[in-house]
């Protein structure tokens, strides 16, 4: 190739500059065009802009369902419509203001302030008039579309929980998002959204909650709709599953029968919780749309503390439960002989003073060994057993059997309760222990607080030989998180043997026995204030002793275990073991139907038994599936 | 030949204009896109920025005359992807347009772009005559002709028209003579109708509401509407960055790439409409100076058509936000985000550098 070579050749340089004055005169020409936009029409066209609008509203996303175990619905949503007021227009809100008052009747001063305390929020977002707009509401809505253009209605999903505080500790309740969770949360969560404020809806507001989408509009000057921008849909939550047993939980709130307290089940083999109640209990429902600050103000302050879930966060003396952990600690340290035998006159005398017996009144319980003072929860022989082990070692074994530490369920608020020891006073009151105190701890008394969760676990686990699986209210098909503790085979058949006896050999729990259940327990009555000091004060319903009972069944590798306080009870054997026994009565029942429905396969089919237990499984599946009636109860979700 | 390529051969003037003018387009569209799901996209612009500076760079590397003894491969091999695009290429946006290319898609017709303007370059760069004869005249046409019938099959007006410019102002460098000129705008007159029929609704639809747009102004009318109100709301000083409501309320169409220039007009006003317009008329001057300069013809026939193609985007991209030009579809070059686009801009002035590089050879 050679055509670069002879390069002589003109080039054409007068038809380049041709093509330079080309270009000057098509940017001229361009510049002209803009010229004759942007500063001889700008004024026509700035006006055409400002009537380009565009109003965003948020299609809100429902939150996930909460399911018990067996799938049926305990937290669901409704559809409701809110009335919002469009602020795109300031001047003309104004002139609106008194008729929309007066048609959705709202006091024109309430609405007035409230477009006031919004003037800082940016125009385009639209205000939360009413919340829920009523069918005469939505009815003038409709009716003024025309000359109200500065109305829209939003559909919402409102929780809707059972009434009455059902289950209302574990569900937690929603609420509008604050200002600091909207700051910590980068960007994922505005201003007036929904979110879980405590309990499940809290822990697992990230999949219960969905995301919103957006339908944007094009309005124009007087804010009439004239065109749709793109719009995008909103992705509701997930469901989430949960370990409750909805019967167990029904019969447990109804056994407690709005008695202040708490009950707690759980399996102790996985850490299920099977039912969680805490008295007296909110009603979520109440915050589902807004609460009004008199009445949020009142449960604060309430004495009865109606917003604290008793079930993990109430730190409370143990009573009599604690001797389990006692026992269990004598059988494992062996610094006490378990041939230890006193003698109960009703009292004892330790550091020169004296220490009374429950049965102070009635001459004391006599001759007692290792199973009786189980048994009959014998004060002496325990104050006896902590004087020998020290509190070093109380608080080594209590702490390593699960107390004084939180149990990490999966809950916001958990409480850790206390387990005291010298180190602990030194490092809080910087004063020594003194060893009459002990005394005190020995029985359950003193600085230990439990809570009923972490009772719960504790009994559980001894009874399973110190395995302590990690409590949850979600349904996990993970391995759940555990401790151990390995107890001797020796203490594990001791301790329970005595635990059947509270119930089963005329102990203190023998009212609440169950026909064909090993049903075991320990009952607690905790002291509130000294003997010394309740005579002082006079007495009064404040300072009647808590009531505990921790039971289980059955008496070896227990399926289930029930933790309940009765708080003001006065006796765990009356207040509070029969509240466990109506909640095991109902386990086995429910266990027995299912192994029925098995039997009559069996009949029926007569083949084995392997192939049985699986196609007796969509039996039962069948019937769980029946509809939700707890009008038992009567804590129906009322229709709506 | 001796090497000449030193730092001072090395066109900056050029290189500056187009600095500039990357910084305004990020600037732009950073502030369209910012509030929208594709925040983020300057920074993707940038990178393609940074290949393109790659690619001018080594381009500019290699001397043009090896590039122009290659043209009748390229060219066959551009008439084969074109084809290949129509039987294998991936519908998007209503037209094939898209081949995948080693896991990227590329738009095959801006790379036919660059190749038709180096294949005319080397056909006049042959012609030894002052004077372009009728059969030369023909064979410039037919070479044009064959892929730009092949991108009109895409369909992709636009870019086919694209072609028309490098041949246009190639003839008339060459020096097409009068009659020839008259009788080729006579022919073009006359097929105009008939070309209308080729159409599809979506053009002749454009081209009727560019015609009369007030009768639509819900339809495609819609978008030119838009983008006036953009650039007239502007005023001289405009709204300032980030501020212009039919940009930001997203308002104005594909504001990030074919209409960039409506949102820099509304945000950054008269003024700097009037700076980028006349950066892009420096650059268009300085490639006409590095035409004059370039040391044989063909050299100069590469550089002009490279200028055809960036002034031919400059007026009907513009052209179309102020309502002057239907849609079609055409980026601005240097401005719009795309990744094709950007590369072929760089490509083909490492092409235009490389001419100046040699222009004092023998």
């Amino acid at each position: 190739m050679s055509y670069w070579f002879e390069s002589e050749h003109k080039l054409p340089q007068s038809r380049l500059a041709i093509v330079s004055y080309l270009i000057v005169g098509i940017v001229g020409f361009l510049l002209l065009g803009f010229w004759k936009l942007q500063v001889v029409d700008s004024d026509r066209y700035t006006q055409l802009a400002e009537r380009n609008r565009i109003r965003t509203i948020p299609i809100i996303a429902p939150r996930g369902k909460m399911l018990d175990r067996e799938g049926r619905v305990l937290v669901d949503n409704y559809p409701s419509f809110g009335v919002l007021l469009l602020r795109d227009n300031a001047e003309d809100l104004e002139r609106y203001l008194p008729a929309i008052a007066e048609g959705l009747s709202i006091p024109l001063e309430t609405l007035q302030r409230e477009v006031d305390a919004a003037q800082s929020l940016p125009k385009f977002q639209p205000l939360m008039i009413k919340p829920e707009a009523s069918p005469a509401d939505i009815a003038f809505i409709e009716s003024h579309r025309d000359d109200l253009p500065v109305l829209e209605m939003l559909m919402v999903h409102r929780r809707r929980y059972f009434p009455n505080g059902f289950m209302a500790h574990a569900s937690g309740y929603v609420g509008e998002v604050s200002a600091q969770q909207v700051e910590a949360s980068n960007g994922r969560l505005r201003p007036g959204d929904i979110v879980g404020k405590t309990g499940l809806e809290r822990q697992y507001n990230d999949r219960l909650m969905g995301t919103d989408g957006m339908r944007r509009t094009i309005v124009n000057s007087v804010g009439r709709e004239v065109g749709r921008l793109e719009q995008s849909d909103a992705i509701p939550g997930k469901p989430i599953d949960l370990t409750i047993d909805y019967d167990l939980q029904v019969v447990a709130e109804q056994a407690l029968a709005g008695r202040k307290g708490s009950v707690v089940a759980l399996d102790p083999r996985s850490g299920e919780i099977l039912a969680m109640v805490s008295h007296p209990a909110p009603d979520p429902n109440d915050f589902a749309v807004s609460i009004p600050s008199e009445e949020w103000k009142r449960l604060n302050e309430d004495e009865d503390r109606p917003l604290l879930n008793r079930a993990a966060q109430a730190q409370l003396a143990p009573g009599s439960v604690f001797k389990i952990i006692m026992a269990t600690a004598i059988l494992e340290s062996k610094a006490v002989p378990e041939s230890l035998t006193i003698f109960c006159p009703g009292y004892g005398n330790f550091y020169g003073r004296q220490f009374r017996c429950h049965t102070f009144d009635k001459g004391g319980h006599g001759l007692v060994d290792f199973h009786k003072a189980v048994v009959q929860s014998c004060d002496v022989f325990f104050y006896e057993a902590g004087k020998r082990l020290g509190i070093d070692r109380i608080s080594y074994y209590a702490y390593q059997l699960g107390l004084g530490r939180r149990t990490g369920i999966d809950l916001p608020s958990e409480e850790a309760g206390l387990v005291p020891s010298e180190e602990w006073k030194k490092r809080v009151f910087k004063q020594p222990w003194y060893p009459g105190e002990t005394i005190s701890v020995a029985i359950g008394q003193g600085a230990t607080t439990t809570t009923p969760l972490q009772l719960a676990l504790t009994i559980g686990g001894i009874a399973n030989g110190g395995v302590f699986k990690q409590p949850h209210l979600l349904k996990t098909k993970q391995n759940v998180p555990e401790f151990r503790f390995p107890l001797a085979e020796h203490t594990v058949e001791t301790v329970t043997r005595a635990m059947f006896g509270v119930v089963n050999e005329g102990g203190t729990a023998a009212a609440s026995r169950l026909e064909g259940v090993e049903f075991c327990g320990k009952t607690g009555t905790s002291q509130l204030i000294s003997n010394e000091g309740r005579k002082r004060i006079g007495g009064g319903r404040r300072f009647t002793e808590n009531a505990w009972f921790v039971g289980y069944a059955p008496r070896r590798n227990p399926e289930i275990v029930v933790s309940v306080l009765v708080e003001h009870g006065e006796h765990g054997s009356t207040a509070a073991a029969p509240v466990a026994r109506d909640v095991i009565r109902r386990y086995y029942e429910k266990k027995g139907q299912r192994g029925q429905q098995l039997t009559v396969d069996l009949k029926r089919s007569e083949v084995d038994p392997d192939s049985v237990l699986a196609q007796a499984k969509p039996a039962v599946k069948a019937d769980s599936r029946q509809p939700v009636i707890p009008s038992a109860v009567g804590r129906a979700h009322p229709d709506r | 030949m001796k090497e000449l390529s030193k730092s001072h051969d090395f066109d900056w003037w050029l290189l500056a204009i187009v600095f500039a003018l990357c910084s305004i387009s990020l600037l732009q569209i950073y502030s369209a896109t910012r509030n929208s799901p594709f925040a983020g996209m300057h920074w993707r612009q940038m990178t393609w920025i940074m290949v393109g500076l790659v690619v001018l760079l080594v381009v500019s590397r290699i001397d043009y005359h090896t590039i122009l003894d290659q043209a009748p491969w390229l060219y066959l091999l551009a008439l084969a992807a074109l084809v290949a695009v129509l039987v294998f290429g991936q519908t998007r946006f209503g037209a094939k347009r898209w081949l995948p290319v080693l896991g990227a898609i590329l738009q095959v017709s801006e790379l036919v772009k660059l190749i038709i303007i180096i294949m005319l370059a080397r056909f006049f760069g042959e012609v030894r005559s002052d004077r372009l004869s009728l059969p030369d005249l023909v064979k410039a046409a037919v070479l044009t002709g064959v892929p730009l019938f092949l991108i009109l099959l895409q369909p992709d007006l636009g870019t086919a028209l694209v072609l028309v410019p490098v041949a246009v102002v190639g003839a008339f460098l060459a020096g097409i003579q009068w009659k020839h000129a008259v009788a080729l705008l006579l022919l073009a007159a006359l097929m105009l109708p008939l070309g209308w029929h080729g159409l599809k609704p979506y053009q002749k639809e454009r081209i009727e509401t560019f015609l009369r747009p007030e009768e639509d102004p819900r339809g495609s009318g819609y978008q030119i509407l838009q983008s006036k109100i953009a650039v007239g709301s502007g005023g001289f000083w405009g709204k300032g960055i980030g501020r212009g409501s039919q940009n930001q309320g997203g308002f104005v169409p594909v504001r990030y790439s074919d209409f960039i220039m409506a949102a820099l007009a509304e945000e950054l006003g008269f003024g700097g409409v009037l700076v980028t317009l006349l950066l892009f008329m420096a650059l268009l001057l300085r490639l006409v100076q590095n035409a004059q300069r370039a040391n044989d013809r063909a050299g100069m026939f590469l550089v002009m058509g490279v200028a055809a193609v960036l002034g031919f985007h400059l007026l009907v991209n513009v052209g179309m936000v102020i309502g002057y030009m239907p849609v079609t579809g055409i980026p601005l070059p240097l401005l719009s985000y795309g990744g094709s686009a950007t590369l072929f801009v760089f490509l083909a002035l490492g092409m235009v550098m490389n001419v100046r590089v040699r222009r004092f050879v023998n």
